[in-house]
């Protein structure tokens, strides 16, 4: 009887000790892999989503990698990521502009095609992708910045006009010319990158970047004088009150200014 | 050449001699046959412009009509923090059916990419007369599935994802390999070199996973002619989960003759190498009492064994 029972106390710490064995192995194997997810989280900036694609973040935990975007564009704009020689997460769907951008297609098929959700299915109007936002991030060697009209980013743009306008300015070096600057709004720009595609230089002097790259944010309470005078439909400070002038009385005292101590 | 060498090496030998080398090898060929039909029906597309199947094992759609999706993959896209749109669980709903009722580890013996990598490289691992090496206990499997969903809930990140040899190889192959090859690599000398069977039989959690879908389902092998067993030991030697067989091929009377055990992927390589044709195909039912009015066999009496 006594023996029984130390043979299973003996069984029980047997299945005990492989029990943690095999934990502890998980855990490390686990820990390494955790690792490598928060590694791969990463998304390097020309590597860009396709439309409808969930912030980053909420991405990787919804895409499947099956590749059903991949097969439904039409312009094989799209491609997985393969492991060690893209940047995005092995498997995911990622295009890179200067290669080829996305042609914004009216029916979205790449969205439509996402079994999971990984692509918003509430993106409807192809007008309000946010793919990310085109800079023009070398002004010192865009050709429209140095006085010409190269103006190819302008006019592939299919926002134009809303999503790159062009600025005129007065060309200080000739003084005679105008400089016709291409100016990205970036509320209208999908980040398409046909821009990027299209820029004449051999490295594109405009860019699309991740919009946490290319955008600035402005302080929660800042609030533009001119827009809040819109909104009120009035002067926020009402009609200004017109003190009279004073200070040069030679009755005022002020400390240590000469007066009675 | 060791002991267990040599019994790889004469394995089947009198199947052969039996049955034929076809004979001998029938489901083994069927199964690469059912492997590459798996892997060429998604490469139809790509190569050729015959769209029947678009997308990977991970999720797809046949025919622009049947979505199926990795019930795996799909839990763990829940575990990360996504609820998936209904055309993905649809998929999943639909795969996990199809393998809960016919066999849950079909996948892995008939479907799986790695498969025809592990059983190569335990080809290799035999006829080169190599140890067993290390041999975790069979569950540590399921203790990596656990890591595996606490993985992505941890990181909000499909965890396995990041690095399954399984939807990588068919990735790769479908879509464009990168360094991909380098796991798979890693999973063929894991197996020659460090575990006998390790990956497929000790470790991999998709075959865990598909194990679980395997407790009730339909289509089971037999060692339905048990008595005949010459003790070769050939079934043993080419099944990938030996302990299954033990059971069913040395019970008594009273007990079945039916594998039951979740872990038998149904590679139907016992029935190959058998040469006096003790295994076969069966359903679970063939195990059913028989009626009290009919002639009752002994092999086939009531159990709770299943």
């Amino acid at each position: 009887m006594a023996n029984a029972r130390e043979s299973q106390g003996l069984t029980r710490r047997r299945v005990l000790q492989d029990a943690a064995r095999a934990a502890g192995g998980c855990a490390a194997a686990g820990l390494l892999l955790g690792l490598y997810a928060v590694e791969a989280r990463e998304l390097p900036a020309e590597a860009l989503r396709p439309p409808g694609a969930l912030p980053e973040r909420d991405f990787l935990g919804a895409c499947v990698r099956c590749g059903l975007c991949v097969r439904d564009c039409p312009y094989d704009t799209l491609s997985l990521a393969e492991l060690g020689r893209d940047g995005a997460a092995t498997g995911t769907p990622f295009f890179t502009a200067r290669d080829v951008p996305c042609e914004m297609c009216d029916d979205i098929p790449c969205v439509a095609a996402c079994p999971t959700g990984a692509l918003d299915p509430g993106l409807q109007n192809i007008d309000d992708a946010q793919m990310g936002v085109a800079v023009l991030v070398d002004q010192e060697h865009c050709l429209n910045y140095l006085g010409l009209r190269c103006d190819v980013c302008y006019r592939v743009c299919p926002l134009v006009d809303e999503a790159i306008t062009l600025e005129r300015s007065h060309n200080t070096r000739t003084d005679s010319h105008a400089i016709f600057a291409p100016t990205v709004h970036a509320d209208a720009c999908t980040g398409c990158g046909k821009c990027e595609k299209s820029c004449v230089l051999p490295e594109a002097a405009i860019k699309v970047l991740p919009a946490r790259l290319a955008r600035a944010e402005a302080a929660e309470h800042y609030r533009l004088g001119w827009e809040e005078k819109e909104k009120a439909g009035a002067p926020l400070i009402g009609d200004l009150i017109d003190l009279p002038d004073r200070g040069f009385e030679p009755a005022l005292k002020l400390p240590g200014a000469g007066g009675v101590q | 050449m060791s002991a267990s060498a040599k019994a790889f090496a004469v394995a089947g030998t009198e199947a052969i001699a039996a049955k034929g080398w076809l004979g001998a090898h029938k489901y083994l060929i069927l199964r690469r046959i059912s492997q590459a039909g798996f892997l060429g029906v998604f490469l139809l597309g790509p190569w050729f412009g015959l769209w029947i199947v678009k997308g990977n094992l991970t999720s797809s759609l046949t025919l622009d009509v049947l979505p199926l999706t990795d019930p795996l993959v799909l839990l763990q896209t829940f575990a990360a923090g996504h609820v998936p749109a209904l055309t993905a669980i649809l998929g999943a709903i639909i795969v996990a059916a199809i393998y809960a009722a016919l066999g849950g580890r079909l996948y892995c013996s008939w479907v799986c990419p790695i498969n025809p990598v592990t059983d190569l490289a335990h080809w290799l691992h035999m006829r080169l007369g190599l140890k067993k090496g290390w041999q975790p206990k069979r569950s540590t499997r399921y203790w990596v599935l656990a890591m595996v969903f606490v993985g992505s809930l941890a990181t909000g990140t499909l965890a396995w994802e990041l690095v399954n040899p399984v939807s990588m190889a068919h990735r790769a192959i479908i879509f464009g390999a990168g360094f991909a090859w380098m796991v798979v690599l890693a999973v063929f000398f894991f197996d020659l070199f460090v575990s006998r069977r390790g990956w497929c039989g000790h470790l991999c959690p998709v075959g865990a996973f598909y194990g679980l879908l395997n407790e009730k389902s339909v289509l089971r092998v037999s060692a339905a002619n048990r008595s005949a067993c010459d003790n070769c030991m050939d079934c043993f030697a080419v099944c990938p989960e030996a302990h299954v067989i033990t059971p069913a091929l040395r019970g008594t009377a009273g007990e079945t003759p039916i594998i039951t055990h979740r872990d038998c992927t149904a590679c139907g390589r016992c029935i190959d190498v058998c040469s006096q044709d003790v295994f076969r195909f069966t359903h679970r039912f063939a195990d059913r009492p028989a009626r009290t009015d009919g002639p009752v066999e002994p092999l086939n009496a009531p159990t709770g064994a299943a």
